[in-house]
């Protein structure tokens, strides 16, 4: 098995087909080298999978832990405010209803969080390569993915020991998914660029992550909040979020993110506040990003 | 003896292949321009990180000072070329090296660069210590610009140059030093770019290694990569470059052949350490009745100098005032290191000088012209001048100033000789 078979001359062949690239860079241009978006995505891939793996095998447990977090949290709550305080008695499914809200919040506060600090930690990456930061924050998305991957199979597993069936509406999930991921990555583009300049961001964010978690039904649901708050309530993209899952995945019976906030249409706005977030993130990122390697 | 016309000189062929290889350069394009770049850091003088101050204090205004770390750089090289920058610590090198890479952006001036340029500029970016060689190896490729599987199609070949087929599965943070910078360096040289920016990387690996690492310069650039590398090791500057420049607190001071960047480059170096050492009483011979020495120094071209380059022309000067009527004094000069070992003694009286006879009031300058193939080292002069028959002291004054010689080449001998190789047909 060798692979050192006879490799083609490879520049200059190249260098004949296709003119040659011009970088330029010049001040107050925007410019550098054409990372391309092959590269960038190998790149954020690789990173990725790196800080994964490193998780995986830098204790003796592994990966597992990122499993028994969540669930050792869950099963605290879930006996206090089942046993205790009988709020299971009004829910049905509570427990995989908080499960899911545990999981979900988890993976929103492991990007944002991980985000904060994510530029100045690779800053070594930074003031020695050209790559577009960028990179920097969607890695750590796509390891929250990969994390949030391996705990939801132990998640169905707990709601189907529940007794509930798959049915065609579980099929929503990819997609709320994919919309707490854009909400969650773009306030990490905006904490990350921000952090740079400000350091106290990091605490003011842990503070406000403990206000989200407790402003958003995940210990509660979202009908039982008074009737005239449910709808801005809702205006909270996890808590319509969570909504859904609860309707779509725990228990058809009860209400959709829809019609708690009172109508599909008004779903634009849970909606708009996701992808204005991405895109208040991404122009404050790029802005940022030409100087970053130098205010580290 | 071999007949004349089968001796061949050995420099003959390399001055040709050089001359043709500077003749190609000359014609070839250029791969990098840079014109009038500037870069300046502002450094602030309260450091606002926090939100907190922003909002307290919104009205104080950012105070800064700039920091030029680059001014008006202008420099063309070609394709195909080796580029050395040399520059002391802190001369805005390793930032000029950032800017064309892409991590800094310039205040001023532009950058065209004509090909594909390789992002990084130092080895084994990426490296992470807790993950294997196997991993480092992909991880670090990617980083340099190759896809996955083009890392894992070059994984042998790395890794063999490397010479680390028996720590594939080791943990980086089991490596030694020199182990992990063989895999960058194995790494770096198998990635694709056109042109490539290097920091530092020549004194890296055991003497084998670097052999290897030299080979692997000399096809790049028979390849025709243009190399921009920076270091401080003026032996691969000579070595390797076809060009050089160098830099001193952001601005270019000078863009030449390798060799005499390299001697300005010595020269700027030990142009500061050199001070002048002060005459001191207590190492002073002689009753100085008749005569005295006043001053010695050394010179070059007919300029003061208190450095000089190995091999380079030296003359030795000695100026003499006479208090008192002398008959056919002698005067010589004592080079030695700073171990005190003699490597130098001249006087009038050997090399047949007479200085005939001397009158109070008199004053004279006597200069010894040597050559200087000695090791880089600091060497301390001593004058003296004595009565007819050289026994006699007049005035010695030991140690009295120094010269500091710098070469290229340290060889560890005493001398560096200057030699020329023949080989002859037998």
């Amino acid at each position: 098995m060798s692979t050192m078979l006879e490799q083609p001359t490879p520049s200059t062949s190249d260098l004949e087909a296709e003119p040659r690239r011009v970088t330029v860079i010049e001040a107050g241009r925007r410019g550098g080298q054409a990372t391309g978006f092959k590269r960038g995505a190998a790149l954020a891939w690789t990173l990725a999978l790196t800080d994964w793996r490193l998780r995986f095998y830098g204790s003796a447990l592994g990966g597992l832990w990122t499993l028994v977090r969540p669930f050792a949290f869950f099963g605290v709550v879930y006996v206090v405010f089942t046993e205790i305080i009988g709020l299971d008695e009004n829910i049905k499914n509570y427990g995989v209803y908080i499960l899911f809200g545990m999981v979900f919040f988890q993976f929103f506060s492991e990007i944002t969080t991980n985000s904060v600090m994510s530029l100045v930690a690779r800053e070594n990456l930074l003031r020695k390569m050209y790559f577009p930061p960028l990179v920097i924050p969607v890695a750590i998305a796509i390891t929250a993915l990969l994390n949030l991957s391996m705990t939801l199979v132990a998640v169905f597993i707990f709601v189907l020991a529940n007794g509930i069936f798959p049915q065609w509406a579980w099929l929503e999930l990819p997609l709320l998914i994919v919309l707490l991921t854009t909400f969650a990555l773009g306030i990490g583009m905006l904490l990350s660029s921000l952090y740079v300049r400000f350091r106290d961001i990091q605490p003011m964010w842990e503070v406000f992550t403990q206000l989200l978690f407790y402003a958003s039904p995940i210990l509660y649901v979202a009908t039982f909040v008074p009737p005239q708050y449910q709808r801005p309530f809702l205006a909270n993209p996890i808590a319509s979020i969570l909504t859904q899952v609860r309707h779509s995945i725990v228990d058809p019976t009860a209400k959709s993110a829809g019609t708690v906030i009172g109508g599909n249409v008004r779903l634009l706005i849970p909606l708009a506040i996701i992808f204005g977030t991405f895109a208040l993130g991404y122009f404050v990122f790029r802005r940022e990003s030409p100087r970053i390697a130098e205010n580290l | 003896m071999a007949p004349a016309n089968t001796v061949s000189r050995v420099t003959a062929p390399a001055e040709t292949a050089a001359d043709t290889r500077r003749a190609r350069l000359n014609d070839a394009p250029v791969s990098i321009e840079i014109d009038g770049l500037a870069k300046t850091f502002r450094l602030p003088h309260q450091q606002y990180s926090t939100l907190k101050e922003r909002v307290l204090h919104p009205g104080r205004s950012t105070t800064f000072d700039e920091f030029r770390a680059l001014e008006d750089v202008n420099l063309h090289i070609r394709e195909g070329e080796f580029f050395g920058i040399v520059g002391r610590n802190g001369s805005g090198k390793s930032t000029l090296l950032k800017v064309l890479a892409g991590i800094y952006r310039p205040n001023a001036g532009r950058v065209a660069i004509h090909g594909r340029l390789s992002p990084f500029i130092e080895l084994g970016v990426g490296f992470n210590p807790d993950l294997t060689a196997r991993d480092n190896i992909v991880i670090n490729a990617v980083m340099m610009g190759l896809t996955r599987k083009e890392a894992r199609e070059r994984f042998d070949r790395i890794i063999e140059f490397a010479e680390l087929e028996e720590f594939v599965d080791l943990k980086l943070k089991n490596y030694s030093s020199g182990m992990s910078v063989r895999l960058g360096f194995s790494t770096a040289i198998q990635i694709d770019s056109d042109v490539l920016l290097v920091d530092e990387v020549l004194a890296v690996g055991d003497a084998a290694f670097q052999q290897k690492c030299f080979e692997e310069f000399t096809r790049l650039r028979a390849e025709n990569k243009t190399i921009v590398f920076v270091t401080h090791d003026m032996h691969s500057v000579e070595r390797f470059c076809d060009r050089a420049m160098l830099i001193e607190r952001g601005e270019v001071i000078e863009i030449s052949d390798p060799r005499t960047i390299a001697r300005a480059y010595n020269e700027l170096n030990f142009g500061r350490l050199l001070h002048e050492s002060s005459p001191d009483d207590d190492q002073r011979f002689g009753d100085q009745g008749s005569a005295e020495i006043v001053e010695a120094w050394f010179e070059h071209d007919g300029e003061p100098v208190k450095q000089i380059a190995q091999g380079q022309r030296l003359d030795i000067a000695v100026s003499l005032r006479f208090h008192a009527t002398v008959e056919s004094p002698v005067v010589g000069v004592t080079l030695r290191n700073e171990l005190g070992h003699t490597y130098l003694v001249a006087t009038t009286e050997w090399n047949g000088v007479d200085l005939g006879h001397r009158a109070a009031g008199d004053a004279i300058v006597v200069r010894f012209s040597v050559e200087t193939p000695f090791a880089t080292s600091r060497y301390l002069l001593t004058p003296s001048i004595a009565r007819e028959g050289g026994a006699n002291a007049i005035d010695v004054r030991e140690d009295l100033t120094s010269l500091h010689v710098h070469g290229t080449r340290d060889t560890g001998g005493l001398v560096e000789l200057p030699y020329d190789v023949e080989v002859t047909e037998s």
